[in-house]
């Protein structure tokens, strides 16, 4: 068997890097350890939220599935931050955890060029450093030229509850136990990192009348720009808010010695934003209650994610605890919750392709790469399946920049800074933010994805239609001018406009949106068009400003540092650039930039080497060939 | 596109007869243009001459010669401009702070040379030699002056920027995790008292900074006694012109008259006062109120005495308001018998305006009274002040725009990205900032997660 491109792991990751091969023509194998598992969502039933629904926006712009899928697959949506302002609205679904894999699978049945196939990848074929095929547990050798490793929290993978220790990923499946002392081997360096899940509660033992409900919006939605939105508003389903009471406070504080954290059977480092409900009060002595939610996981069984209830205590504790709570007093816990340590490998072993410094051929995505999140591991999968491809096809990679897109930021800021924890992302990561929007991600990444192929023909039809009408409306408002009603109506709504002017000046201020505008006359465009150009307008200051320092920044970006640069040559780099320079080999000054610990004094010196030195030596060398 | 920097080009700051002051960049020519008596330079041909003066708004600062180069034919390969001024420290921390004010940003050591070669205009062996400049320069330097700062300003923006980055962690909760409903909600109308909170206490830091205010104003020196005792003589020889109007008739000089010296380096800006005595004459009295004014507003005053007449209950009392700030007694006329009585004990410099005997005395003393003596010898001392005051300006202004904004109903989490601005902006003054170190305040100060 020979394949173009072999995807190890069918999760969020696997799916976007295995379809998108595929698409783009090349003969691709996903190899999952059970087909069930394809697209599972072993955490929480969502997808989308702050940040992390733009990424989707952004995959579904690149050509990706996973903004389609949650289209078809969600029974709750909710346009999150609509009351403040644009640039941090973003979408954020509850997922139907049976129906999601479904559909994907379906899609990924009928994908040409893509096989699945169950197995257990133990170790890869490696040749001189470059990876030529995958091996399966029992010793079948499968060649291709790229290798993509998605393998998600699988690696060396151990569940914690109390100083209960199990070999084994989530879902109690088996674990991949070879693979990363392979990697390690090959010289990939390998970290150690933990997460964790809460407890799941039969539906019918919860006391719902004793929570607070949580319902999705009435507006319809859909993350897909292409989707047109089919649910309806009323089917949605609920979630609940609830609380954490003295009891409950009571229970964990007594027996903090024997959760796997405080009683020290943990060796991973748990992310910052994800404390242990046991972490949580420890941290915050003084807060009288935390806030939980509990979520339905599908339509097809009854087990509700207790959000925000995270915990490494034991099972009988654990029992205790829930039942503490009001209305899960006489719960059933289905599943108790647990931690997860697993093998990761150091990002910054990664170039910005996500292909690895150390194996050519090799790329990696998503959890393994010391991330966090279905939205950030579909991301970066469906990244690293592009540059598989156009590196089959000779071209150079996509590499988005931090002002072009979250998963620009994302992978940046993996191979830049590298990560201890597991990464998540964060709006305040993304400091070019008021243009990273929800609303214009097509906007930013159908060029794109028109370049790499990545999309098809209609969906880029779409997009310069879009970028049509949006011309169109800027004009609309440039040209249409208060009437006497028009003045009258606004007076009404306390808001004086004494001279006849343009609605574009109109739109500048604050008090005035297109909805009261609209309530003189009608405005002929669709609504996502309207918002997007009132967005514009309102926020223009802002959104120039943040292009000026894009633009500064992008004259960094763009002067590229050649891959054969040798650090050991340029005379006067600080030492502690010079190490981390040759750790990180950035490939733009500007990634250089980003790097802590290189200063703006050996950039400069950076800069002169590669403008004088660097090409000088090449001559020599070319000569002495 | 680069930014437009800036930096005194010559060494050894007040000592030299004159600096040179250069600015670099895109906005070099919009700046001279705000800042220099004739706005039509800009036109001139590229690497002219020109004779005016440096103002702020209407106030002129100092007579100067103004250079323009028109890129790309100059040292960075940008539009420069260079400014000679008069050699002072002041003067000279004055024009910088001028060409601040207006868009540019103080250089780092070197980083003229590093444009030079950004923009490809120096040779290897030339950028080599800047190397090793640049090399000895940055790390150590700005890790004394920021040591050289006193531990009551570091305390006093640490505990700030702690406030800010509380306030920013909020916000990005309120952003990031709009669910967690119990956390505090960042509102126009809750964070209005907060930012004026902020901006109090930054404007406090800026306006306490002594140094920094002596950089900015000089000293303002009032010049006070009763009616001929050669007050206006003394400021004359201190000046060395006529600028004050000198008569023997008592109560001639109304108006406070300014005139400034460079002295060690040092902006003496000298406050003339009408005599203060008791008088009928209305005019008169609006003199004297002005000068007890004056006396307020000074940093130093000199009471100057006259040698050749007894000591005046008027003088008496003068002296009792004086202790309650700083001072400095002139004895005038100690070419005329001595007639006055003083207290043993009162410090007293005496001189002569005929003679100049004690005039510089006077001169060292005021330095001394300040400690000037440090600041003068120290290069070290000016960068930081220069970079940290203008540090705190930027934060400041920035601070202002985020009020208005927030009255003008922006939504806070745009605000935010200011706010962070400020944040980072107090965080270079003391050296503190590191990238994650939001994202660690979200989640010390917040509870949140599955």
């Amino acid at each position: 068997m020979k394949y173009e491109i072999i995807v190890v792991g069918g999760g969020h990751a696997g799916i976007e890097a295995s379809h998108i091969s595929a698409k783009k023509g090349h003969k691709t194998l996903l190899i999952t350890m059970n087909k069930k598992n394809i697209g599972d969502m072993p955490c929480n039933p969502s997808i989308g939220g702050r940040a992390k629904g733009i990424i989707v926006r952004e995959i579904d712009a690149l050509g990706g599935l996973m903004g389609k899928v949650t289209d078809q697959s969600h029974f709750q949506i909710k346009m999150l931050n609509n009351s403040k302002g644009p640039a941090v609205r973003s979408l954020r679904a509850q997922v139907d955890k049976i129906t999601y894999p479904k559909k994907m699978l379906e899609i990924l049945n009928q994908t040409p060029n893509l096989t699945i196939l169950e197995g257990k990848v133990e170790d890869l074929i490696i040749e001189n450093n470059e990876v030529k095929g995958v091996i399966l547990e029992d010793q079948t050798k499968i060649t291709s030229e790229k290798v993509i490793l998605t393998t998600g929290t699988y690696l060396n993978a151990n569940i914690l509850i109390g100083d209960e220790n199990t070999k084994g990923g989530p879902h109690g499946e088996d674990r991949s136990n070879y693979l990363s002392e392979k990697l390690k081997t090959y010289g990939i360096k390998i970290q150690r990192l933990k997460t964790g899940t809460p407890q799941r509660i039969k539906a019918k033992t919860i006391d719902f009348t004793q929570m607070q409900e949580e319902k999705g919006d009435d507006e319809l939605w859909t993350f897909s720009c292409l989707d047109e939105a089919s649910y309806n508003p009323n089917d949605q389903q609920k979630c609940y808010l609830l609380y954490t009471n003295e009891k409950t406070h009571k229970i964990i504080l007594d027996n903090l010695e024997k959760s796997a954290m405080y009683g020290g059977y943990v060796t991973g480092v748990g992310p910052r934003y994800c404390p242990s409900i046991e972490d949580k009060l420890v941290r915050f002595k003084d807060k009288e209650r935390h806030q939980l939610f509990l979520e339905p996981e599908s339509l097809y069984y009854d087990e509700w994610y207790l959000q925000g209830f995270s915990t490494s205590m034991p099972k009988d504790i654990q029992e205790q605890m829930v039942h503490s709570l009001k209305g899960l007093e006489h719960a059933e816990i289905s599943k108790y919750a647990y931690a997860i340590e697993y093998d990761a490998i150091d990002p910054i072993q990664m170039q910005p392709s996500l292909e690895s410094k150390i194996i050519k051929n090799l790329y990696t995505a998503g959890q393994i790469n010391g991330t966090s999140g279905y939205e950030e591991a579909a991301g970066q999968g469906l990244i690293a399946g592009i540059n598989a491809s156009l590196s089959l096809e000779n071209h150079p990679p996509l590499i988005l920049k931090r002002s072009d897109a979250y998963i620009g930021v994302l992978i940046d800021d993996l191979v830049t800074k590298g990560t201890k924890e597991p990464y998540r992302m964060l709006t305040s990561r993304a400091e070019y933010r008021l243009i990273l929007r929800h609303d214009n991600a097509d906007l930013r990444l159908r060029e794109y994805a028109k370049e790499v192929g990545s999309i098809e023909e209609k969906e880029y039809l779409n997009y310069l239609e879009k970028k049509k009408q949006i011309e169109e409306c800027q004009k609309y408002f440039q040209t249409q001018k208060l009437t006497k009603e028009g003045k009258e109506i606004l007076s009404q709504n306390h808001i004086d406009i004494p001279k006849s002017t343009s609605y574009n000046n109109l739109l500048k201020r604050p008090e005035i949106t297109i909805s009261l505008l609209e309530q003189i006359k009608p405005i002929p465009y669709p609504k996502n068009i309207k918002e997007e150009v009132e967005i514009q307008i309102k926020y223009e200051g802002y959104i120039n400003k943040t292009y000026k320092e894009v633009e500064k920044m992008s004259k960094l970006e763009s002067k590229q540092i050649p891959k054969d640069i040798d650090y050991q040559k340029i005379k006067n780099l600080a030492s502690e650039a010079r190490q981390k320079l040759e750790q990180i080999r950035p490939i733009s000054l500007g990634q250089a930039s980003r790097i802590s610990g290189v200063n703006p004094n050996d950039l400069a010196v950076l800069n002169i080497y590669l403008k004088k030195e660097y090409n000088k030596e090449k001559g020599e060398n070319q000569l002495q060939n | 596109m680069l930014d437009t920097i800036t930096a005194i080009a010559t060494n050894n700051i007040g000592i030299g007869a004159i600096n040179i002051i250069r600015i670099s960049g895109e906005e070099s020519f919009p700046i001279i243009q705000k800042i220099f008596s004739n706005p039509k330079i800009i036109d001139s041909p590229s690497h002219t001459i020109h004779y005016g003066y440096i103002k702020d708004q209407d106030q002129i600062i100092d007579e100067v010669l103004v250079t323009i180069m028109k890129s790309p034919k100059t040292y960075t390969k940008e539009d420069i401009v260079e400014i000679n001024c008069h050699g002072g420290y002041a003067v000279t921390q004055k024009i910088l702070e001028l060409i601040i004010t207006n868009g540019a940003r103080l250089a780092e050591p070197g980083e003229f040379t590093k444009r030079a070669f950004l923009n490809g205009r120096i040779n290897l062996l030339e950028a080599e030699s800047v190397e090793d400049i640049l090399e000895s320069n940055t790390t150590t330097q700005r890790n004394l002056a920021i040591n050289n700062l006193t531990g009551k300003t570091t305390k006093l923006i640490t505990e700030l920027r702690e406030q800010i980055v509380g306030l920013l962690a909020n916000i990005e909760v309120n952003i990031d995790y709009p669910e967690y409903t119990d956390e505090l909600v960042i509102t126009k109308q809750n964070i209005e008292p907060i930012l004026t909170e902020i901006n109090q206490k930054l404007t406090k830091i800026v306006n306490e900074s002594q140094n920094g205010k002596l950089i900015k104003n000089g000293l303002k020196i009032a010049i006070v006694g009763k009616p001929n005792v050669g007050k206006s003589s003394l400021l004359n020889t201190l000046l060395e012109e006529e600028k004050a109007i000198v008569s023997n008739q008592s109560g001639t000089t109304r108006d406070i008259v300014e005139g400034t010296i460079i002295y060690k380096g040092i902006l003496f800006q000298f406050l003339d006062t009408a005599g203060i005595r008791k008088t009928t004459d209305t005019i008169e009295q609006i003199g004297v109120k002005k000068s007890e004014q004056t006396m307020q507003n000074a940093d130093i005053t000199i009471l100057v005495l006259n040698n050749n007449e007894p000591i005046t209950n008027e003088e008496k009392q003068l002296l009792e308001k004086l202790q309650n700030q700083k001072h400095l007694i002139f004895i005038n006329k100690t070419d005329l018998p001595t007639k006055i009585k003083i207290d043993e004990n009162l410090k007293a410099i005496k001189g002569s305006t005929k003679t100049k005997e004690g005039i510089e005395e006077l001169k060292e003393q005021i330095i001394r009274e300040f400690k000037l003596n440090d600041i003068e010898n120290k290069n070290l001392a000016y960068l930081t002040n220069t970079r940290q005051i203008s540090l705190a300006k930027e934060a400041q202004k920035h601070l202002k725009h985020i009020i208005e904004e927030n009255q003008k109903n922006v939504p806070v989490d745009i605000l935010a990205i200011e706010i962070r601005e400020v944040w980072e902006k107090l965080g270079k003054i003391i050296g503190e900032y590191y990238e994650e170190e939001l994202i660690d305040n979200i989640f010390k100060r917040f509870c949140l997660g599955k």
